[in-house]
């Protein structure tokens, strides 16, 4: 066999371990030393909507998903409705015996939108209503079958364990569903009973459960089913390598780098990094007594974004993570971050808007907001992560752009990002440098906070420093901090915080504030986790001798603008990829460097995009085929 | 050497109008400050908006001019941080009770160990004396168009119901009274609410200087009726001495309905006190045993510009 490049999908009722499931999956693939790209899909609900998840292995580094499912494993009629079109020819579906009688109106979860669709695909097939009428289609298309009764599966294994406690514990349905699959390609089943003593180690009774499941069901598909065109037998792991999910790329490099204050307020997707956060307040110091994180919910964003600025001012390395509605609400406070100079950084972890939007679904809709957000002119930094891995190393970089440049910093993320799980190598706390700027750490007499200097930045001095007594005001102020409204001293600190924009691009190094991937005719710029789907696309066209170029910026604002226009002056196509609606990079672009974007290729639909859809909407491109606004619509 | 108050006025001009009851306050805090014998660089009061949030320009410690409405979040943040300052945070009644009143109330259910003190008036000065949220329903003070069409928040009780575990009134005419309810409310261990009845003589002319006098109340004989008591000269007792849910609850209820006396007669002191509510501090220090030798604003976070952070163990149960 050559390369493996291998989708699974897992979907059931929100609350019915689809997540522990892919969990359980991605892991005993990771286990084998495949590369993991998984990706969880979910409603604005706790229990009983759909969600699924989409695990892609292969056995090279990978960005995103594709569009094509070579084995999805169910355990209810709502998922064979919504993916059964996913699956390709010669993939497998694994579906429960017991429910192919299912009709589209028993499934309440199904909305009316959706539905409709289906009944019209399946009336032009002259298909019932029901499971088995999907399945049917799935068949014809050449999608092999694996039938398994789960309720059988469970009362089997209570008669052969005597444990009549699982019989009806349709709670193992996940684990018979998981373990069905890795029987079915063949995966070396110690793998399998390693991962799953590894999650349940504090549990060892429902260890002990979960891998007889495990066990019996890994036997039944390896026993039962044959013909199924993939065996995943494993490859070289690299080592140190980890699975991670989204979140924990900023979090671990808050802890890395020194972020000691985390208050929050809890919204989809921002808060699972604050809750890890306070699961790890304790933190080991090398050489020295435990340090901590104080991690802090408040009553509403405005109060986590005050506490943030407050703890920042007693020289505190201080963030907060939050999403669009609660960045929305912080926006009157970042321009008293701007105008007092207080170091900050706020993790944007973005959501599809506008309002409440897709709460629980992806978008990069809120770049032009937080490019523009706040009253008045003040100098910030945006910066965007594309990658998870990156983002552990972003995360330190921004604290040290902040405290340098004396600045809040907004690190743009998004939900992409926080539900994705991957493989990526171990990440590195030696090349976490740590930069205060003009922190002091020692005060003499006559301290002015915003004192005038060559480069426009003061030294700073914290609440509690001896003789550093300094004041803040949103008002417009003189050195000293007190309150002015001289037009003269005005400009004059106008000028001063200003400046700062242009130090910003100076003293970046080109490497942070975006990544070339090469020039080429057309090349596209984007940014933030579309990078990953574009990469793979770009691969892909690369086999059909295709070559596009690709900057990904990553210093959003202030815009490299110079860099970036002497970096595409060779360039006759210039492609803008980006989840929104509006082209949002592409607008910056053109404000920055003047030039016109050619061609958006935009995905709003609220979920991420694979790189099968770049791949053809880029082709059409190349081939001169495509609308100047190309729109993505895969995924349910 | 302890400080004298002079010590704790910095030379920024102020502009409150002639006759404020602001600078009777301001004064107050800073003979508070001098008798405490606080170091002024280990202090920092904080402001919101209006011409209240303008005093930490006139005090000669730290001093953060915040938000309208936001103040106690900048206040708990730095204090949370920096557990060793002291913190004193400022603002009017409109500020604090009308778009800070959410921040309120989360403040007292948390019990940061610091002070708020807030600034009531009755109307909006500086944006030329709207009604705030003291004002009573149905009055007219000088500038309304009509009168007002909402009901008043009891500071004093919206505090109790809160959380805050010091709840005290003062009156800004008188300046010693004042400084003494300070004192206290800085040394109290949790969070400290001073509602500090303070005229403005621009645009409240019912609740003015005269007024609280009493001078409408004068009888006949020209005897004087100041509507200001205090509580402290009824043998009133504001304190929890007990951890007790009894006592507690009763010296909670004896405090709301104090609360509501208002008119002829309006209390002064210190309407409740309980020192047996855990203060933040300790609710950390639950959590991070060394919270408070080793905070966050203490914490040593690199060694020769690197990270010092050990996350090893963690990146371990990540490993595959």
């Amino acid at each position: 066999m050559s390369s493996v490049d291998f989708s699974w999908l897992i979907g059931g009722p929100q609350g019915s371990g689809v997540e522990s499931g892919a969990n359980i999956f991605s892991r005993v693939c990771a286990e084998m030393g495949y590369q993991v790209f998984g990706k969880r899909e979910f409603y604005s609900n706790i229990k009983g909507e759909h969600s699924y998840f989409t695990v892609r292995i292969a056995d090279k580094k990978i960005h995103s998903n594709v569009n094509a499912v070579n084995l999805m494993a169910s355990f209810d009629a709502e998922t064979i409705f919504r993916h059964y079109d996913e699956v390709i020819s010669g993939g497998g579906i694994i579906y429960d015996s017991d429910i192919v009688e299912t009709k589209t109106d028993a499934v309440h979860t199904l909305d009316a939108p959706f539905k409709e669709r289906l009944h019209k695909e399946l009336e032009s097939k002259n298909k019932p209503f029901t499971v088995a009428g999907v399945l049917e289609i799935a068949k014809e298309k050449g999608v092999l079958l694996f039938p398994v009764s789960f309720k059988s599966v469970l009362l089997t294994l209570s008669e052969e364990t005597e444990n009549p406690r699982l019989k009806g514990l349709i709670r193992m349905y996940n684990v018979i569903g998981v373990s069905l699959s890795l029987g079915l390609v063949k995966m070396p089943t110690d793998s399998l009973q390693k991962t799953i003593n590894n999650i349940f180690s504090k549990k060892p009774e429902i260890a002990k459960i979960n891998q007889q499941t495990a066990t019996y069901s890994y036997n039944y598909a390896a026993a039962k089913f044959e013909n199924f065109n993939y065996t995943l037998s494993g490859t070289q792991k690299e080592p140190g390598t980890l699975l991670v999910q989204g979140f924990q790329g900023t979090a671990l490099g808050k802890m890395a780098c020194g972020c000691r204050f985390q208050p929050y307020y809890p919204i989809t997707p921002a808060s699972d990094e604050s809750v890890y956060l306070e699961s790890n307040e304790i933190l080991e110091i090398i050489g020295d007594r435990p340090g901590s994180t104080a991690v802090i919910q408040t009553e509403d964003e405005i109060s986590a974004m005050g506490m943030t600025i407050g703890g920042a001012l007693t020289g505190t390395r201080s963030a907060t993570c939050t999403s669009g509605p609660g960045f929305a609400l912080m926006t009157e406070m970042l321009g008293w971050a701007g105008i007092n100079e207080v170091p900050i950084v706020i993790t944007a972890y973005q959501r599809s808007g506008p309002s409440t939007g897709l709460p629980t679904r992806h978008g990069q809709d809120d770049l032009l907001f937080t490019v523009f957000a706040g009253h008045g002119d003040f100098p910030k930094i945006v910066y965007a992560s594309g990658e998870i891995e990156e983002s552990f190393y972003d995360t330190g970089n921004c604290f040290n752009y902040a405290d340098t440049f004396q600045v809040p910093v907004i690190h743009m993320m998004d939900k992409f990002h926080a539900s994705s799980v991957i493989t990526c190598k171990r990440f590195d706390t030696e090349k976490i440098s740590i930069d205060r700027g003009k922190l002091l750490e020692k005060v003499e007499y006559g301290y002015r906070r915003f004192e005038f200097t060559e480069d426009g930045i003061s030294p700073r001095s914290r609440l509690g420093m001896d003789n550093g007594i300094f004041w803040d005001t949103g008002d417009e102020s003189d050195e000293m901090g007190h309150i002015t409204e001289d037009p003269y001293l005005r400009v004059k600190m106008m000028d001063k915080r200003m400046s700062r924009l242009d130090l910003i691009l100076k003293q970046i190094p080109e490497n942070e504030q975006l990544v070339s991937f090469g020039i080429e005719d057309f090349t596209i710029i984007s940014w933030g986790s579309t990078i990953g789907p574009v990469r793979d696309a770009l691969d892909m066209l690369k086999k059909d001798g295709i070559n596009i170029g690709l900057i990904q910026l990553k210093l959003m604002h202030p815009f490299p603008a110079e860099y970036v226009t002497s970096l595409l002056k060779d360039a006759t196509t210039i492609i803008d990829v980006e989840a929104n609606h509006s082209g949002q990079l592409g607008k910056i672009f053109k404000q920055n460097t003047g030039r016109d974007v050619d061609y958006h290729v935009l995905k709003y639909t609220g979920r991420a995009m694979t790189s099968t859809e770049v791949y053809d909407a880029l082709k059409k491109i190349v081939e001169n085929k495509a609308e100047k606004r190309e729109v993505l619509m895969h995924g349910a | 050497m302890a400080l004298k108050p002079a010590e704790f006025k910095t030379d920024v001009h102020n502009d409150w109008c002639p006759g404020c009851g602001d600078f009777g306050i301001v004064n107050a805090i800073q003979m508070a400050l001098a008798d405490m014998g606080v170091q002024r660089d280990k202090t920092a009061i904080f402001s919101g908006i209006g011409c209240s949030g303008k005093t930490s320009h006139y005090i000669n410690t730290y001093g953060v001019h915040t938000l309208h409405g936001r103040v106690l979040t900048f206040a708990q943040g730095a204090k949370i941080a920096n557990p060793e300052m002291t913190v004193v945070a400022v603002g009017g009644d409109g500020d604090g009770l009308g778009i800070g009143a959410g921040h309120f109330v989360a403040a007292g259910r948390r019990n940061v160990n610091m002070t708020y003190i807030i600034f009531d008036n009755g109307v909006y000065g500086l944006t030329k004396g709207q009604a705030s949220p003291t004002l009573k329903l149905g009055e007219k003070t000088k500038s309304l168009p009509s009168p007002n069409t909402n009901s008043n928040v009891n500071p004093i009780g919206l505090a109790i119901a809160s959380g805050f575990t010091f709840v005290a009134r003062g009156y800004s005419y008188d300046v010693r009274h004042l400084k003494d309810l300070i004192v206290q409310a800085v040394k109290h261990p949790g969070l400290s609410f001073l509602d500090v009845l303070q005229p403005c003589p621009t645009y409240n002319d019912l609740n003015t200087r005269d007024w609280y006098a009493g001078k409408d109340l004068m009888d006949e004989a020209q005897k004087r009726h100041s509507r200001i008591y205090k509580l402290e000269e009824t043998g009133y007792e504001p304190t929890v001495h007990y951890d007790s849910e009894v006592e507690t609850n009763e010296k909670l209820s004896q405090a709301l309905i104090k609360s509501l006396e208002w008119g002829n007669k309006i209390p002064t002191g210190v309407f409740y006190k309980n020192a047996n509510t855990t203060p933040y501090t300790v609710r950390l220090q639950d959590k991070i045993p060394n919270y408070v030798e080793n905070p966050p604003a203490k914490q040593n976070i690199s060694k020769d510009g690197f990270s010092n952070t050990d996350i090893s163990k963690i990146l371990d149960s990540l490993e595959v």
